[in-house]
């Protein structure tokens, strides 16, 4: 017994160092290790951004060398700082704080002394810099744009935050990434790779070689150049239409999806996020609370349709074959909801769908939906077909689209009303306001143009998207390329595009025309409510209104949203027969109109609920929105 | 003729450990005190050059060693034994400090560490004394005059201050244990050590309950004829609980704040995972550093002169008291487990030889030798890999330095001269 003590003492220890060896070195070992050893450090070659031009390879983004002057404040030595200051444009007090900041920052490690030299200040410093020990320059690259418009569109880049570094492990503190925008959704080809080399410390941080002679070390990968689909004239001139405005823009081409431009009003110049003043900057424009810079109206701003709507509601009644294009229905200047009347402003009278659409009458597109609705048993199977076919237009759900946000819209399914009323309390008179665009329907600018796009297409679209070559070679994304077919039967769409030419001719949109070329369009307006104290208040009608051109072989699929333009032929209808001109034509024949349209701003309209005083709606008279708001603060 | 005999009687599978450990060891300390700029291996002004030195050197030292007389161990241990002590008592006045401890005589050209000698001298006499025929170790006065001959150098280490060294003479009672001391002595012992980590864990009322509960159950399960000695058992509840108190009146007002930490990262008694973290890095950077070197190490290693933390010297003492570190950083699991059953093998080995003296000195001498091995070879890995508080203590034959191994290597090949002669006694 004994003997034996000693010898199972030795077994005993043996095996409890074994079973904790192997917990140490089999169970806690993780090969990646070599990532978190404190004795290896990394060091990064970072490549330049990418480029980005537009669809006819003009210049949109490129880069800037910017010249950092660094300080490692432990390895200052004695110098003429009179020289040094007047070098970099600096005085001695400047001088003496900015040195001080750095060694409180940290005396071994560098600091930034001076940030972004000019290229002129830097050929100056660069000869003289070996004489100033512990102060070094460091280039960087900053974005540059060749562009002041587009900045929903292009996005810009900041530095990663704790999410970003959570998220993807590819980033280390300090490191940028694009923030929205395209920027954003093709980072990974824009940034390229950084290139990383592995140097062995000892404890004291002191270099001692590259780490396994540098087996581990990567090169830096460029990142590539992309085209996108925008085209920088167009998106420029939209922009200017826009000044004063607020609302959104989106042109597509209909053939492709390609999405020609995409505005929001009011926007920013995309310089403004680079730079020294940038944070400055940028805090202006997150606190905008009012107008919102930041918020790209163009693909989130939901909002009703209006009239453009009824197209879809006579496409689906044409299917489902409750009406055909002679079908008539009377107009007493308006149509009744129960005991209640509801105006129309299209002159009364017999109305067939030609009449219907270009005269925009509320009462027959009523007519028409209802229709729809007595074609059923009850009104769930209805509204399930009418949902199917008008979400087939894109409505109601997100598109597909290459760019990082977006909105649903929202298209009324049963379950919505049933919430909203009770099961089976409902019936086609409680949701009547759909059929002119109205009521619970909400769509982006983006899904109006889609929707327009479509339209011209006669039955099917192509998911919009931003991206058109990358290193100069066309995309082939399957998801882009494919036809995306509506339900509605292609035969259907020539009296609605009949009726939408003759919204040009003849109706809402007569006062439009661009010499020599066919535009199909449909005009809206739309009330709209605020809460000022909450009590609802009406707000001047939204302008809005959807275009394709030419009517055969359509090129570009318009739809433009102004807030509070009234009419849509107003401010809408202008701006988007500008718009189709300039894309088409290169140039304006209409220069009287141009004029208007560029000068003219609605800051009267957005002022009026925050003036706290009673104001009108939907004045005839627009003087007033010539006169820049200052002006208008003094009266 | 004597020599050609000890080379035929040696055990020479013992040699072969000897050799093995002393060779990795000093491949180790080569892979950590290595750098670029050294020219030569046999290059002295480096450390792994002068550990192949001392390594030779204790090579030489075999020779003189297996060439004297085996009766000689045994006559001298006494003389031996009062030399060393007196050497340690020379500390007090002459004794040189080397970080922090007060253990060495500087002889110019090296510094001899007597607590090394005193440790062979310890285990020669206290072999002598408890092989001799007048000592009967079931008497309680040669009992206290055994473990006297343990005490009398521990309690002149403890000041230095070098308690890694102190805890060794006390691993020499384990030969007392083995000539026929009760083995309740050593659960006593045993007892005292889970009462105090207990208490410093739970607290002195969770201790008393566990003990009531013990109490409990002893009497259910008990024989009914048996017959409870009631005194003495209540004495003994007593004594605990008084000891248990102890503990934490020790713990908090003799313990230096150093030990107080050591033994609250050991025991894990912060129990905020972000302190426990904080004091892993900082008081118990050591620790974790050589934890963290041996974990990046893996199953196979990262290659000899491939470790970033040897190479980095992020390991404090990597050479000497961490070596193990480096093992674990370059050889991985495979090198670290085949050092670990190296030593097993060597002490089950030398446990074999004791047993299979004919003399009780030879035989008492090999468990004194094999208490002082294990006792290093258990607190120094048990340290290193995270499972012992912090106390120095070399590693033996591989931990840098010339003291340390001609000293190991001295205890070792005494008790193989003793076991080559072992046949030759009868005669």
């Amino acid at each position: 017994m004994k003997k034996l003590l000693l010898s199972s003492i030795i077994v005993i220890i043996g095996i409890t160092f074994i079973g904790r060896l192997s917990y140490l070195q089999i169970f806690s070992f993780s090969p990646d290790q070599v990532l978190e050893d404190p004795a290896i450090k990394r060091v990064y070659d970072y490549p330049e951004r990418g480029y980005i031009y537009d669809r006819n390879d003009k210049l949109l983004v490129g880069n800037d060398p910017a010249y950092d002057v660094m300080v490692i404040p432990r390895e200052v030595k004695e110098l003429d700082t009179l020289e040094f200051c007047s070098l970099l444009g600096i005085d001695k007090a400047k001088f003496v704080k900015e040195l001080r900041k750095a060694r409180i920052y940290s005396p071994r490690l560098p600091s930034v002394f001076v940030p972004q030299l000019s290229k002129e200040d830097y050929a100056k410093l660069q000869e003289k810099m070996r004489h100033y020990k512990g102060f070094y320059i460091q280039k960087r690259s900053l974005r540059y744009y060749a562009t002041n418009s587009a900045a929903n569109v292009l996005g810009y880049i900041s530095e990663v935050n704790e999410g970003d570094l959570a998220k993807n492990p590819y980033y280390i503190q300090g490191e940028l990434t694009g923030r929205t925008g395209v920027e954003k959704q093709y980072e990974d080809i824009l940034r390229g790779r950084k290139g990383v080399q592995y140097i062995q410390k000892d404890r004291y941080n002191r270099d001692i070689g590259k780490y396994k002679n540098g087996i581990l070390d990567t090169l830096p990968e460029q990142g590539l150049e992309i085209n996108i689909t925008i085209d920088k004239i167009l998106q420029e001139y939209g922009e200017r239409l826009m000044h004063g405005k607020r609302g959104g823009i989106v042109a597509i081409e209909p053939a492709t999806g390609e999405i020609l431009s995409m505005i929001s009003g009011p926007t920013y110049d995309p310089s403004l996020l680079v730079g020294r003043e940038r944070s400055k900057n940028y805090s202006k424009l997150h606190y905008d609370s009012i107008a919102k810079p930041l918020f790209d109206r163009s693909i989130l701003a939901e909002g009703s349709p209006g009239s453009p709507f009824k197209t879809l509601n006579a496409l689906v009644a044409l299917q489902e074959g409750v009406i055909d294009p002679s079908t008539t229905i009377q107009c007493y200047h308006g149509f009744y909801v129960g005991r209640k009347k509801r105006g129309c402003h299209c002159g009364g009278g017999m109305r067939n769908m030609n009449s219907g659409i270009y005269k925009s009458c509320n009462a027959y597109f009523a007519g028409v939906f209802r229709k729809i609705y007595d074609k059923f048993e009850t009104t769930d199977e209805a509204m399930d077909v009418w949902e199917k076919h008008i979400k087939s237009f894109g409505l109601g759900q997100y598109l597909g689209y290459d760019l990082p946000t977006g909105r649903k819209g929202r298209i009324p399914s049963k379950e919505y009303y049933d919430t909203w009323y009770g099961d089976n309390r409902w019936s086609s008179s409680y949701i009547i306001s759909n059929s002119i665009g109205q009521g619970e329907v909400a769509v982006t600018p983006i899904q109006l143009a889609n929707m327009t796009a479509a339209i011209a297409n006669r039955g099917h679209y192509y998911t919009p998207h931003i991206l058109k070559k990358v290193d100069g070679k066309d995309i082939n994304i399957p998801d882009f390329v494919e036809p995306k077919h509506t339900t509605i039967d292609k035969k259907h769409f020539e009296p609605i595009i009949q009726g939408m030419a003759d919204v040009y001719h003849k109706g809402t949109a007569q006062w439009l025309q661009i010499p020599g070329i066919e535009v199909a369009g449909k005009t809206g307006t739309v009330e709209n409510y605020t809460k000022i104290d909450s009590v609802r208040v009406q707000l001047t009608d939204h302008s809005v209104f959807v275009a394709f051109a030419p009517v055969e072989n359509p090129k570009i699929a318009i739809s433009v949203y102004i807030e509070n333009g009234y009419y849509g032929s107003r401010y809408a209808g202008h701006i988007a027969s500008l718009m189709i001109e300039k894309y088409l034509k290169g140039e304006i024949t209409r220069t009287d109109l141009e004029k208007r349209m560029l000068e003219r701003t609605l800051e009267y309209e957005y002022a009026k609920p925050l003036r706290g005083t009673e104001f009108k709606i939907n004045e005839y008279d627009w003087s007033q929105h010539a006169k820049p708001l200052t002006e208008l603060d003094s009266e | 003729m004597s020599g050609k005999s000890v080379l035929k009687r040696i055990d020479w599978l013992t040699v072969l450990f000897y050799v093995l450990l002393v060779f990795i060891g000093w491949i180790n300390i080569y892979s950590s005190t290595f750098s670029e700029s050294d020219s030569s291996i046999f290059d002295f002004g480096t450390l792994h050059g002068k550990q192949l030195f001392f390594i030779l050197t204790s090579f030489a030292s075999i020779i003189i060693l297996l060439a004297l007389e085996a009766n000689f161990y045994e006559r001298f241990s006494s003389v031996l034994y009062i030399i060393s002590m007196a050497l340690l008592l020379g500390l007090f006045l002459f004794g040189k400090t080397i970080a922090g401890a007060t253990s060495w005589y500087d002889l110019g050209f090296f510094n001899l560490q007597p607590s090394e000698l005193a440790k062979a001298a310890t285990a020669l006499a206290l072999a002598k004394y408890l092989s001799d025929i007048q000592t009967d170790i079931k008497r309680k006065k040669d009992q206290l005059f055994a473990f006297l001959i343990i005490l009398i150098p521990a309690i002149l280490i403890i000041p230095q201050p070098d308690p890694g060294s102190a805890l060794v003479f006390f691993s020499l009672s384990f030969v007392i244990f083995r000539e026929g001391l009760p083995l309740y002595y050593l659960g006593l012992a045993f007892l005292a050590v889970i009462v105090f980590v207990t208490t410093l864990m739970f607290g002195t009322i969770w201790v008393s309950i566990v003990i009531a509960l013990l109490i409990v159950l002893f009497f259910l399960l008990k024989k009914k004829k048996f017959k409870v000695p009631i005194f003495q058992l209540s004495l003994a509840v007593i004594v605990t609980i008084l000891f248990s108190l102890s503990v934490n009146f020790v713990f908090n007002n003799v313990f230096e704040q150093r030990h107080r930490d050591r033994f609250g990262l050991w025991l894990r008694l912060e129990k905020d995972p972000a302190k426990l973290e904080e004091i892993r890095k900082t008081i118990g950077y050591n620790t974790y550093q050589s934890e963290k070197a041996i974990e990046s190490g893996g199953f196979f290693g990262k290659g000899f002169l491939e470790g970033t933390r040897t190479k980095g010297n992020f390991v404090p003492e990597q050479h000497t008291d961490y070596i193990f570190s480096t093992v674990g950083e370059e050889w991985g699991f495979v090198g670290t487990a085949t050092v670990v059953i190296l030593f097993s093998l060597l002490l089950l080995r030398l446990v074999y030889l004791a047993e299979r003296q004919k003399t009780d000195f030879s035989r008492m001498y090999g468990y004194g030798v094999i208490s002082i091995l294990l006792i290093h070879y258990f607190i120094n890995i048990g340290m290193v890999i995270g499972v012992l508080p912090t106390i120095g203590i070399p590693l033996p034959f591989f931990s840098y330095g010339g003291s340390g191994l001609l000293f190991f290597t001295a205890l070792l090949f005494i008790f193989l001269k003793l076991d080559a002669n072992r046949l030759k006694e009868g005669i």
